[in-house]
């Protein structure tokens, strides 16, 4: 292997939570090397498809007891409410910090930053820059980032393991894409902020790139992950490409209607609805404004009535936003239209645009305090791959574009802190990094024959984690995905490699990612089935109350001895008791 | 690592038209230059008296030098109708938060063309009629 | 379901194996809502596992799965397949870059040309705005006079549009150009000065001749070609400025 590449910080992942980390790192501590490994150019991370907004409390009329109060009711009292404190205190510096750096957000007549309403949130606090603001931050952060001559870009190298010695962190092995070499990185700290793993589910907003590698890393290593039962389904995603359809929409007065035009939401305790033209339209926290699982709930209970509208990709609603009228698409929501006429084949601005719920966000990822630390000294984590947990069991629309910024600047910070205080690079990783390119070599690259397809699996794994660990889910459907998935991971040492080659392998990718979401969707089995419970997106119609007694607890899975093991530690409540979850009373 | 460096075509031009569009509207600058040197001619011409200037005339007069003069002048409108239609690339007129329309700026071109032209024909026509203007 | 095919005609090249590229070519199953994307991905699950390219997001934002579609830059994931049935679709990587492995092109040059054009805000010393004193104001007019050259998603089909680019690889380019002055434009930019040492110079703005295919291509109406023109203008302004009042100070 050639020579060990040494940094101080390591961060892994270039979205809006990695750059923010190495921003941080870079601005606090200009004496700190710090490096970025992504697996794709940065402004290619999944952040840039995020479109609603990021809240924030700037406006008089808004508290940080209500930005609190919002969060800790979205997450079914499943969020640690330190951390939500500490959040919603450091959201409005950081969001500030965003817009000094150039972001492009949208703004009121006289110039100060303009807030819009979005789910969950009883005021409106949510930053946005048109429908683009995931787009407008990360390339924010990215273009901010240049600015340091001190961080060192590994563009398109894929981080396959983590290093460890003396019980730390020492530094992580990765693939130049380029030239197929897998390379050793030692460092003093190492930062994981590679995302979510939403494509082990078929209809997902989330692109190619988010297979969970990251958590896989840390799990990998030791490190538990926490709720990973939590998938957020996204209740306006298209038909077929599951291409997301922001909030943002619904937070400008569009509606959901059923096939006979009713807002059937109103059925499902979310209210009542105003007339779309009455001046308090839309009504925050209530039907359109609801929090996403609910809104994912009632779909799926509208289609059971029959309400729902049959198409050749699946049942879809639909939602109406042609009341809003063209100017106000066009200057507020331009890329929904964008994205309907081109994906949808329909112009909002007269008809209406077919959505379902769609698999968005992961609550769950690896265990991380408030600091952004794992149980593995030298290791962090922060943005969708860590769970600190602020958003329970259920995340509120625009609080995860803030968590990028709030998380990744701590755990940046933590981790810098920690390397400080370390002595010279670890050298003798350099061992485990020869083990693991002969574990690469003799299962996928040096591997011949093989009969199982990556995609075959890839989509049977879809198939499987939809039908038994989707929106409801039962005993039986639960632990049938779970042999499933453990059939499919003894069929994946079968697995076919075409491509043997080392030059820009991405089918050597397309496996490796496929290994790491099989092991992230057994994790999330597993928990789902232990969680004998209903809570925020986790519904159970064989436990279909809330049970508090047994269930106020964060579950965390481990991988030990071939086996998942889970445990349960408790959520901390400061402030806010657990009370019933309401919206539109 | 060995990246492939693709040729760039010799008749790259020729592959798509726009290109091909550009090419041509690059060329019109040669017969832009042609007129300003038979501008020039001219008012040599002139200067080297009334002998002089009507022999030229004839010599515009040859078919060769009309055809050349027409193509000449389809070729100068060609630059001239790009020139004014690229206009609202170069200047952009903000008012508030709306863009002036590109037509409007190119279309206000258009328009001192014409009234430029216009009192250009006006003296020409007038001298001719009434020689003392 | 009707058994229709269509075909497809794709750039291989695989440096370990080959000098030189080939084509290969693939029937791939007709479907009237597909893109060539989907046909590429089909490729490579079903028939080809050894096909190599970059894609992400396939919503248009992520700006990875930009390649030649019949010879016009294009992203892939916004290109219809019914738009070109039953035509046989030749897919490229994007012209003006060297080629790493099948649709996969090396740029380097692209990013650092990004990054060598200062795409940041830049406050004169003693300037900055304190996080306690919140946001910079900004009109929505202020807004609305930068917003649109900051819609680019990095996807440099510009680049692949470009003739100049194709020869003379040391220009700016479209995309880093619009992005300098999506900057310059910035009220809460100061920093245009210390861009024009790249921007104004011969291997910025003067190297275009506005053949402005460049915006002809870009799927997100950035305009580069108008951004560049206005540069032009702006330097030829700031030109006769110091021409005229050589002691102004802070104009280049």
């Amino acid at each position: 292997m050639a020579d060990l590449l040494k940094h101080d910080v390591v961060i892994v992942g270039g979205g809006g939570a990695g750059l923010r980390a190495a921003i941080a790192i870079a601005e606090e501590s200009p004496e700190m090397d710090v490096a970025i490994v992504s697996k794709i150019y940065p402004m290619r991370s999944h952040t840039v498809a995020a479109e609603g907004g990021a809240a924030a409390v700037i406006k008089g009329n808004d508290s940080l007891e209500d930005h609190c109060d919002d969060t800790v009711g979205g997450s079914d009292w499943l969020a640690d409410q330190d951390a939500v404190e500490l959040f919603v205190n450091e959201a409005p510096g950081e969001m500030t910090r965003m817009e000094h750096w150039g972001c492009p957000w949208s703004r009121d007549p006289d110039g100060s930053v303009a807030v819009r309403p979005f789910g969950g949130m009883k005021i409106e606090r949510t930053w946005f820059a048109a429908d683009k603001t995931g787009f407008h931050m990360l390339h924010t952060l990215y273009q901010t980032s240049l600015k340091f001559d001190r961080i060192t870009w590994y563009d398109e190298w894929f981080a396959t393991r983590l290093l460890i010695d003396g019980g730390r962190c020492q530094g992580l092995t990765a693939i130049e894409l380029r030239s197929g070499q897998l390379r050793a990185i030692a460092a003093k700290a190492v930062a994981i902020c590679a995302g979510g793993a939403g494509r082990i589910f078929p209809f997902t907003t989330n692109g190619a790139v988010k297979t969970g590698d990251g958590m896989v890393m840390a799990y990998r290593a030791g490190v538990g992950l926490k709720d990973m039962e939590f998938i957020q389904y996204h209740p306006t995603g298209l038909p077929g490409t599951g291409i997301l359809i922001t909030e943002g929409a619904r937070g400008e007065g569009g509606i959901l209607v059923n096939k006979d035009g009713q807002r059937y939401l109103q059925d499902y305790d979310l209210g009542k609805p105003l007339d779309v033209n009455d001046p308090n339209h839309p009504v925050k926290k209530s039907m359109e404004l609801g929090p996403r699982d609910r809104l994912s709930q009632a779909f799926i209970q509208e289609q059971g009535k029959g309400g729902t509208i049959e198409t050749p990709y699946g049942h879809v609603v639909y939602l109406d936003i042609r009341h809003l009228g063209e100017k106000k698409i066009d200057k507020k929501i331009p890329f929904v239209r964008e994205l309907s006429k081109n994906y949808a084949g329909i112009d909002p601005v007269d008809e209406l645009i077919p959505v379902r719920p769609v698999v968005h966000y992961m609550m769950g990822g690896i265990d991380t305090d408030i600091h952004g630390t794992t149980v593995l000294p030298g290791l962090y984590a922060a943005g969708e791959t860590a769970c600190v947990s602020i958003n329970g069991a259920n995340r509120l629309g625009s609080n995860s574009l803030t968590e990028l910024l709030v998380f990744g600047a701590r755990a940046g910070r933590n981790a810098a802190a920690f390397a400080k205080n370390q002595g010279s690079h670890c050298t003798t990783i350099e061992k485990q990094a020869d083990d693991e390119e002969r574990r690469i070599a003799d299962n996928f690259l040096d591997k011949d024959g093989g009969t199982e397809r990556i995609a075959a699996l890839r989509r049977e794994m879809n198939e499987t984690m939809e039908a038994g660990a989707g929106i409801y889910r039962t005993e039986e459907s639960l632990k049938k995905t779970c042999e499933k998935l453990s059939e499919l991971r003894e069929r994946f040492a079968d697995i076919k490699i075409e491509d043997k080659s080392r030059t820009f392998n991405t089918e050597l990718l397309s496996a490796m990612e496929l290994d790491n979401m099989l092991t992230i969707a057994r994790a999330i089995a597993h928990s789902a089935l232990e969680r004998k419970e209903s809570r925020g997106s986790h519904q159970r119609t064989d436990f279909p109350d809330r049970n508090d007694d047994d269930y106020l607890k964060h579950s965390i899975v481990c991988y030990e001895d071939g086996a998942h093991r889970i445990e349960y530690k408790n959520v901390v409540i400061t402030r806010w008791p657990p009370k019933e979850r309401v919206y539109g009373r | 690592m060995k990246p492939y460096h693709r040729p760039v075509p010799k008749m790259w031009w020729l592959k798509r038209l726009p290109y091909f569009l550009f090419v041509i509207r690059e060329l019109t600058a040669a017969f832009v230059a042609f007129y300003c040197v038979l501008l020039l001619v001219l008012v040599y011409k002139l200067g080297q008296g009334r002998e002089a200037y009507e022999a030229m005339l004839v010599f515009l007069k040859t078919p060769g030098m009309i055809s050349l003069n027409v193509v000449a002048g389809l070729f100068v409108t060609y630059h001239s109708v790009t020139w004014f239609n690229l206009t609202p690339k170069v200047m952009v007129v903000q008012i508030g938060e709306e863009r002036v329309p590109g037509y409007l700026i190119a279309g206000s071109n258009y328009i001192a063309w014409l009234v430029v032209s216009g009192v250009l024909a006006w003296i020409i026509v007038a001298k001719n009629v009434c020689p003392a203007i | 379901m009707a058994n229709n095919t269509m075909s497809f005609e794709v750039f291989r090249y695989r440096p370990e194996q080959e000098d030189e590229p080939t084509f290969q070519q693939y029937d791939v199953p007709y479907n009237s809502d597909w893109v060539v994307l989907d046909a590429l991905n089909h490729i490579k699950d079903e028939i080809d596992g050894t096909l190599s390219f970059r894609w992400s997001c396939r919503m248009g934002v992520c700006g990875s799965c930009g390649m030649m579609v019949n010879g016009v830059p294009k992203l892939t994931c916004a290109a219809f397949l019914k738009d070109y049935y039953p035509n046989t679709i030749r897919v490229e990587p994007l012209a003006g870059f060297p080629v790493e492995r099948d649709l996969v092109i090396v740029m380097d040059d692209f990013i650092n040309k990004l990054k060598a054009i200062k795409p940041w805000i830049i406050r004169n010393q003693g300037e900055e705005r304190a996080i306690e004193e919140g946001e910079y104001r900004q009109s929505p007019a202020e807004l609305a006079q930068f917003k649109q050259y900051s819609m680019c998603i990095n996807c440099m089909l510009c680049y692949a549009a470009c003739p100049v680019y194709a020869k003379e690889q040391d220009f700016l380019g479209p995309a880093a150009i619009a992005l300098a002055q999506r900057y310059n434009m910035d009220s809460r930019d100061q920093g245009r000065d210390q861009r024009q040492e790249l921007v104004a110079a011969e291997k910025g703005v003067w190297e275009c001749t506005f053949v402005g295919e460049c915006s002809v291509v870009c799927p997100k109406h950035v305009d580069p070609a108008g951004a560049i023109q206005r540069g032009k203008a702006a330097s030829t302004v700031d030109w006769y400025k110091e021409l005229l009042l050589p002691r102004r100070g802070g104009t280049k």
